[in-house]
């Protein structure tokens, strides 16, 4: 087990707890801007499009997993918000807006947008919240074909290039490109998370998914926090809906459906709400479960002869996967990994109950 | 004393529905003063801290700290003014450690800004130094060093009071408002609390208004004493005073003209 020996606040203050940490997320890192030389050699991009594409995915994970993980807020609206910033990103870059200043343009005001609609329904908790944003993303389909004079509605709208300083991206005519946008959306709102979650901000939404009770009498504003944990997080969905746009190229009114919005929410279920790293890990998982059954398909057609074409086998599996890790790992695959991590550190002390949540204490209810 | 007290509560009454949880009650708590509001269950005390923190709002009356009028207020101003308080069953964050919700109780004193905080500025990591530094006392007070990174929901009870104590401090209060401090806990621990309420009210100059059943703790700490049935006052003066009134005595333990009663 290691013994971090804190000499100064900052060792509480800074990124990383200590130098191992520091150096394997700085591997981390340099393995994934040294990625596309694998594919450069090899000569084929169709993975690296399939990585970008959980790159993207992650963005608007990690903006649900502030709303939902750390401020205790369910949204199953979230697609919404991505096809505000997606819409917003293609018509400021038709009106010959730069990208660089589009693109977060687009962001922040799929975060105002997410704000102003937030407003009312953030008086509601829990599952009731919950349904609010999901009327929502039910309504985006149809609002985006009554504003078919800007969106394109059922017929689509194609989306233009991405151009920094008269260099022009395309996800097909230079994905590797096209990757490091990605990659650097990725870590910009990383750093701007880590950022929050050590600073008053961040604890205070804590604080509210918490004990909104208590995070009230140590002077916490509720609908004013709410509300900053709705744009942030509307705001990270945004970009996220943006680079979707970009990788996709065309969007219809069918492109960000609800079913986008369901699979965000299952995703950060999977990797663990409440952790940054799970808004990464569901994110590949939700990327990854596509390619399995598809290659499991093909696997079983070739070899075996079986073939298995049943519509909506792919949300059924998912459905199932979600379900099985809500009953048998509530705390999603990061909580798995870091029971492990546990085991192995405390060796050979570690104790089954170690995670569990004790319930045994009452909330007050009286309160509210 | 000649100057204002520094909390006056006068006449203030809460209904719930047809039920009159606090009815015409007025009471002034001095600056530097313990003072301890105790009744049997349902007697009104915890509403009492309710309508402080503002979660309440009392149908007639007017509440008044240090000069500022309580009910013009928000419940999340009223850290502001410098009124902090604990909950009786423990409201803590579960899923965050000893240390963060220390930090949560500097919420009132934080500075900075969103934008300043994505960016996690020179002045916003100052900022939070002193937090920590200012966390880092109240850690010292209440011996906690042993939990500073434990996570609360891992925690015995008896150390989640201490924690909650420690966020109650973490705001820099005037006044405190501890609802049954040592409610649950072993004698040991009620002794720690009776050190620490003595210290707090001595070394630190903190104001407190304690909500408490143990009446060994309420004699060993309390100047005042406020005892409440029913919503209504019963006694005011020293620990003393109010255990031997008669009408305390009647509301704990009922009157001998009921016994008698009965037995008819």
């Amino acid at each position: 087990m290691r013994f971090v020996f804190k000499t100064s606040y900052d060792a509480d203050i800074r990124w990383f707890k200590h130098g191992a940490q520091l150096f394997w997320y700085a591997l981390l890192l340099a393995m994934m801007i040294a990625l596309p030389l694998v594919f450069i050699i090899s000569g084929n991009s169709y993975l690296l499009g399939e990585i970008t594409s959980v790159l993207i995915f992650s963005v608007a994970c990690l903006g649900l997993m502030l709303l939902t993980g750390q401020t205790g807020l369910a949204s199953l609206g979230h697609a919404a918000f991505m096809a505000m910033g997606c819409y917003a990103n293609i018509l400021l870059l038709n009106a010959g807006v730069p990208w660089l200043i589009a693109f977060p343009l687009a962001g922040l005001l799929a975060g105002l947008f997410g704000t102003i609609i937030a407003m009312p329904v953030l008086r509601l908790h829990g599952v009731y919240l919950a349904l609010a944003t999901l009327a929502m993303s039910i309504i985006t389909g149809d609002v985006i074909d009554l504003t078919e004079k800007w969106t394109g509605g059922v017929s689509g709208i194609s989306v233009p290039d991405i151009s920094i300083f008269g260099y022009t991206i395309n996800k097909y005519a230079n994905p590797y490109a096209f990757y490091y946008v990605a990659l650097a959306v990725v870590v910009i709102c990383t750093m701007f998370y880590r950022n929050l979650l050590r600073s008053p901000s961040g604890r205070s939404f804590a604080a509210i998914r918490d004990s909104e009770v208590s995070a009230q009498a140590m002077g916490i504003n509720l609908t004013r926090t709410k509300a900053t944990s709705f744009f942030l997080s509307c705001t990270m969905a945004g970009l996220a809906g943006a680079m979707f746009g970009h990788s996709a190229t065309y969007v219809t009114h069918e492109t960000f459906d609800i079913v986008m919005s369901i699979t965000l929410f299952l995703a950060i279920v999977v990797g663990g709400l409440g952790f940054m790293h799970g808004a990464f890990l569901g994110a590949i998982i939700s990327g990854l479960i596509p390619v399995l059954i598809a290659n499991g398909r093909t696997l079983l057609s070739t070899t075996f002869g079986i073939n298995i074409n049943i519509p909506g086998l792919e949300s059924a599996m998912f459905a199932c996967i979600v379900i099985a890790f809500i009953l048998f790992e509530p705390m999603g695959l990061y909580g798995r990994w870091l029971k492990i991590r546990t085991y192995f550190e405390l060796f050979p002390f570690y104790r089954k109950d170690m995670f569990r949540r004790q319930k045994s204490y009452l909330k007050t209810e009286r309160v509210q | 004393m000649s100057h204002a007290p520094l909390l006056e509560i006068k006449n203030a009454t809460q209904r719930f529905g047809g039920v009159v949880a606090v009815n015409d009650v007025s009471l002034h708590v001095n600056e530097g003063e313990v003072f301890a509001l105790v009744g049997p269950n349902g007697a009104g005390k915890s509403t009492v801290f309710n309508l402080l923190s503002r979660f309440h709002t009392p149908a007639e009356g007017s509440i008044t700290f240090d000069g500022n009028d309580v009910l013009k207020l928000s419940s999340d101003d009223v850290p502001s003014i410098g009124i902090a308080r604990t909950f009786q069953n423990i409201e803590l964050f579960e899923q965050a450690t000893v240390l963060q919700n220390l930090l949560v109780g500097r919420h009132r004193h934080r500075k900075s800004n969103i934008f300043s905080e994505l960016f996690f500025t020179p002045k916003a990591r100052n900022e939070e130094r002193q937090h920590r530094h200012a966390v880092e006392q109240v850690i010292d007070f209440l011996d906690l060093q042993a939990y500073r990174d434990k996570m609360i929901s891992g925690l015995p009870y008896g150390v989640r009071k201490v924690v909650e104590l420690g966020r109650a401090l973490a705001t820099e209060p005037k006044l405190l408002l501890l609802d049954e401090p040592a409610s649950g806990l072993s004698v040991e621990e009620t002794q720690d609390m009776a050190f620490w309420i003595e210290d707090m009210q001595k070394q630190m100059g903190i104001t407190i208004l304690m909500v408490e059943h143990d009446m060994g703790l309420v004699s060993a700490v309390s100047n005042r004493v406020l005892a409440l049935s029913d919503g209504k006052e019963l006694a005011t003066g020293t620990p003393a005073e109010v255990q031997s009134h008669p009408a305390v005595i009647e509301a704990y333990l009922g009157t001998s003209g009921i016994q008698k009663g009965g037995k008819k």
